[in-house]
């Protein structure tokens, strides 16, 4: 029993930490209309700053400064807006796709980065021992589980409550306007350039400290885990969720994560061990197949945004 | 004998906003119909879902005696409609020859050299430019060649949208010459026009569409005489 | 030195062109950008296994390390890949096209891009896998230049398909309504063209061409579920480079990108060659968005 509720406070936690992401893409997609296909480097970043502030000294890559957890989060954000400034001061003002295929780039450029870098990032091997909040509640799972899941809620909750006090500022006005029309939004003075920066900036952070969070909670990184896959899982929760809407953000993350775990827990336990990696193709398969069925089926998501409710309806009358 | 008619023609962009709110006009052989109208009387898009551009709400197109509504807009030339737009009316990255072989594939093959030959003999400024982009054409050269796209599969009705637009005093004149030359060979076209002076001139009869209704109708010298005609649409532009 | 570079890049760059004109084609007519196009090239590849395997194991010919089997594979994968394309437009593209939003269409590549690889890795496992055990046998064209028979014949066989493709698009009725639909889809039909039939053959010319140089670099590097997603960045970057929709364009990008990569390996070490065509790409976007030869933007 304890097994099972310290289990599910592990799920939630990182089902969370997914969701951070996913406000992150949401705030850039949702609000801005940038399209983002390199949140995978984005969270390597944060991941792999968090490590090298919070780990212990080691020799098998660099950094190693002990911090506190706190400041490893910090750093995280910061190096992952830094490396969304850049990204985007240089691409921000081209066609969206232009966006897309840059961003994409970037990430598989970090991913290159983190695998072949050994020094800096430890190689294939990644870097192990990052220190996990609430260490010292280790031997009782449960209050573990429990603390870490408060913490990772309790962050969550804080960006959720500012995100939404963001997009219904002026500032997230601005945002909308431009992504609807950028001509007349540009007509009232705005520059568009500069609003956009600032929202993939701050949904990069974001995207970062999810990458941070994962490290921590799971003590160990390593390459593979920023493959396109990663970008992908986020954006199916997007999709799904609805985006432009926060709830359905975070409602995606949980759903997502929860099919994704139980679909290879399942296959796990189905398939003989011959077929595992095989198993974790086709599971992919599944999910490919899922995302392109909800944007045919339900393009606005589960819960879609709730200033065009109505215009959903009519849309979808349409095509009956 | 009539060739085009539309009956109580319907036609917008989006649907329950109509822009064209029911147009009777009918067209025949060998003349000229110019259709004016202030800016934004629906013009336009009257002649784009003529073309099949733009989805019709209600009302009846038929080109000799045949219902065009249910025809897609690609194959209305088929159906012996040709239409001029306003704007990007030639493909700029094609070469002049290349404009004219794309609009004479729907001919059997037999006949489009000959018909890309007749279209350069009727228009011998295309002949000595035929290699050139399209794109590097003067603003009358292009015009002759958007001309000459529409009329190479001989259709039986011709539309032009603002054909002068844009164009020298001397060259609207040119290309109103054409159109006169083009009726005189059985084609029915419908012109619409800003440059109403000009094109009344040419004119067999004339439409004058308000707000997406036709609020006058007679004859091209009659609509120039009338005064109050001339006051509320032909304005401006009349002097 | 400079002589081998120019013939490793111009080989892979040859393939990277081939792939990268399919994806400026659909780039051009249907406005997005496909990332599942590299896909395409993956699938060619394999089902070329399959056919060189279903047609037997004849004798290699001269100095290659492949018979005609696989040259019959190639042509059949080729054919399968177009439908592969058709279809994946069938069933997806075209339904979201008329949504009307061209970037929803590029999540749903995305998306349709990992769900291919994916199959892929099911149906194959993720082990590389040759064409032949062969080995190649290197030809020494002048002192320190030297080229593998299948590297020649992969880059002549590509010009060739290049070259085909160039007469189809200036020579041909269909390249013409080709060129003038990506110009302005309204104006062709009012010239009589049918559009949907366009991007119908447009899908089946960029497949089969992807599928192509899937075959080609299967042919002189090896097969791998991931190989065609690997493709994508230089594929994106040859597009790019040479201005989106333009297929001499993409041929040139293709070779630039290709001639970068081999002479960034010396000099970064292969493990970063993959991010060759990243850099080019950001550089090119930076100075010239239009691209080296002014496509349209
Ligand atoms: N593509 C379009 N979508 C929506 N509305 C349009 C479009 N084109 C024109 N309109 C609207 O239709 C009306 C008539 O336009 P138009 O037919 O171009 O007039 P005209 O040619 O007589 O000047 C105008 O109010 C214009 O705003
Ligand atoms: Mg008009």
């Amino acid at each position: 029993m304890t097994g099972l509720a310290s289990y599910l406070c592990f799920f939630a936690t990182v089902a969370l930490t997914y969701g951070v992401a996913v406000l992150g893409l949401n705030l850039q997609w949702g609000a801005a209309g940038l399209f983002n296909v390199g949140v995978a480097g984005f969270a390597a970043v944060g991941a792999y700053v968090a490590a090298w502030i919070t780990a212990a000294p080691a020799p098998a890559h660099w950094g190693g400064f002990a911090l506190p957890i706190a400041l490893g989060w910090a750093g995280a954000m910061l190096a992952a807006a830094f490396a969304a400034a850049i990204v985007g001061a240089a691409t921000l003002r081209l066609r969206a796709d232009y966006l897309a295929i840059t961003t994409f780039g970037a990430a598989v450029t970090l991913q290159l980065v983190a695998l072949n870098a050994t020094a800096l990032t430890g190689g294939p091997f990644g870097i192990a021992f990052i220190p996990k909040p609430f260490e010292s509640l280790a031997d009782r799972p449960l209050a573990f589980g429990a603390a870490n899941l408060a913490l990772v809620a309790a962050v969550t909750a804080i960006i959720f409550v500012a995100l939404e006090r963001l997009t219904q500022s002026p500032w997230g006005r601005v945002l909308r306007a431009l992504r609807e029309d950028e001509a007349a939004a540009a007509s009232l003075g705005k520059a568009p350039d500069r609003f956009r920066l600032q929202a993939f900036v701050i949904g990069a952070a974001l995207m970062g400290l999810a990458g941070a969070m994962q490290a921590q909670f799971f003590g160990f990184i390593a390459p593979d885990n920023y493959l396109p896959v990663l970008t992908f899982q986020v954006w199916v929760m997007l999709v799904l969720g609805g985006s432009g809407n926060n709830r359905g953000a975070l409602l995606g993350a949980v759903v997502v994560w929860g099919l994704w775990t139980l679909s290879g827990t399942l296959l796990a336990a189905m398939l003989p061990g011959a077929w595992q990696a095989r198993g974790a193709a086709l599971r992919l398969v599944a999910i490919g197949a899922v995302l392109a069925g909800v944007l045919l089926a339900r393009p606005r998501g589960l819960i879609g945004e709730r200033a065009t409710v109505s215009r959903h309806v009519v849309h979808t009358g349409e095509q009956a | 004998m009539t060739r085009l008619e539309l009956r109580g023609l319907v036609a917008g962009y989006e649907p329950g906003l109509p822009i064209v709110r029911g147009v009777d006009l009918s067209l025949a052989g060998g003349e000229i119909l110019v259709l004016l109208g202030p800016n934004g009387a629906g013009k336009s898009t009257l002649a784009k879902a003529l073309a099949g551009l733009v989805p019709v709400a209600a009302g009846t197109i038929t080109l000799d005696g045949a219902s065009l509504l249910d025809v897609p807009a690609h194959a209305r030339i088929r159906h012996g409609l040709g239409f001029v737009p306003q704007t990007h009316n030639i493909f700029a990255a094609l070469s002049v020859a290349e404009n004219l072989a794309v609009a004479a594939a729907i001919l059997p093959r037999a006949a489009r050299t000959s018909r890309i030959g007749a279209m350069l003999a009727m228009f011998p400024d295309l002949a000595a430019a035929r290699r050139r982009a399209a794109g590097l054409l003067s603003g009358g050269q292009r015009q002759m060649l958007a001309i000459a796209r529409a009329l190479i599969a001989s259709p039986a009705v011709l539309a032009l949208d603002e054909p002068s637009a844009g164009l020298s005093p001397k060259l609207v004149a040119m290309v109103l010459a054409k159109l006169r030359e083009i009726a005189v060979g059985g084609v029915a076209v419908l012109l619409v026009e800003q440059n109403a002076r000009a094109a009344l001139a040419v004119a067999d009869r004339a439409v004058i569409l308000v707000e997406g209704r036709v609020a006058h109708e007679g004859a091209g010298a009659a609509l120039l005489d009338d005064p109050h005609v001339a006051a509320l649409y032909l304005g401006g532009r009349a002097a | 030195m400079i002589g081998q570079i120019l013939i490793d890049g111009i080989t892979s760059g040859a393939m990277i062109g081939l792939g990268a004109i399919g994806l400026t084609l659909t780039y051009g007519l249907l406005r997005f950008a496909n990332f599942a196009h590299g896909e395409f090239a993956t699938w060619g590849a394999y089902l070329a296994m399959l056919g060189a395997g279903a047609f037997g194991g004849a004798a290699p010919i001269g100095a290659l390390t492949f018979g005609w089997p696989l040259v019959v594979a190639l042509m059949v994968a080729m054919a399968l890949t177009a439908l592969l394309a058709l279809a994946l437009d069938a069933a997806l593209f075209r339904r979201l096209r008329r949504h009307g939003n061209a970037i929803v269409l590029v999540i749903a590549s995305f998306g349709a891009s990992l769900a291919l690889r994916s199959a892929i890795e099911f149906a194959f496992g993720p082990e590389p896998y040759y064409y032949t055990t062969d080995i190649a046998m290197t030809l020494r064209l002048a002192p320190g230049l030297r080229a593998t028979a299948d590297q020649l014949v992969v880059l002549a066989a590509a010009l060739v398909l290049m070259l085909a493709m160039h007469v189809l698009l200036t020579r041909t009725p269909l390249g013409r309504a080709m060129r003038a639909v990506s110009e302005n889809p309204d104006l062709a039909r009012l010239a009589g063209i049918d559009p949907a039939r366009i991007v119908r053959a447009t899908w089946a010319i960029g497949g089969a061409l992807a599928a192509a140089a899937g075959v080609f670099l299967g042919v002189t590097v090896q097969l791998r579920p991931s190989m065609g997603f690997e493709l994508l960045l230089p594929l994106f970057a040859a597009a790019i480079l040479g201005g989106v929709g333009s297929v001499p364009g993409a041929m040139l990008g293709g070779l630039v990108i290709g001639i970068a990569e081999a002479a960034a390996v010396p000099l970064a070490g292969a493990q970063y060659r993959a991010a060759v065509a990243f850099v080019v790409l950001l550089a090119m976007l930076l100075v010239r968005p239009r691209g080296l030869f002014g496509g349209r933007e």
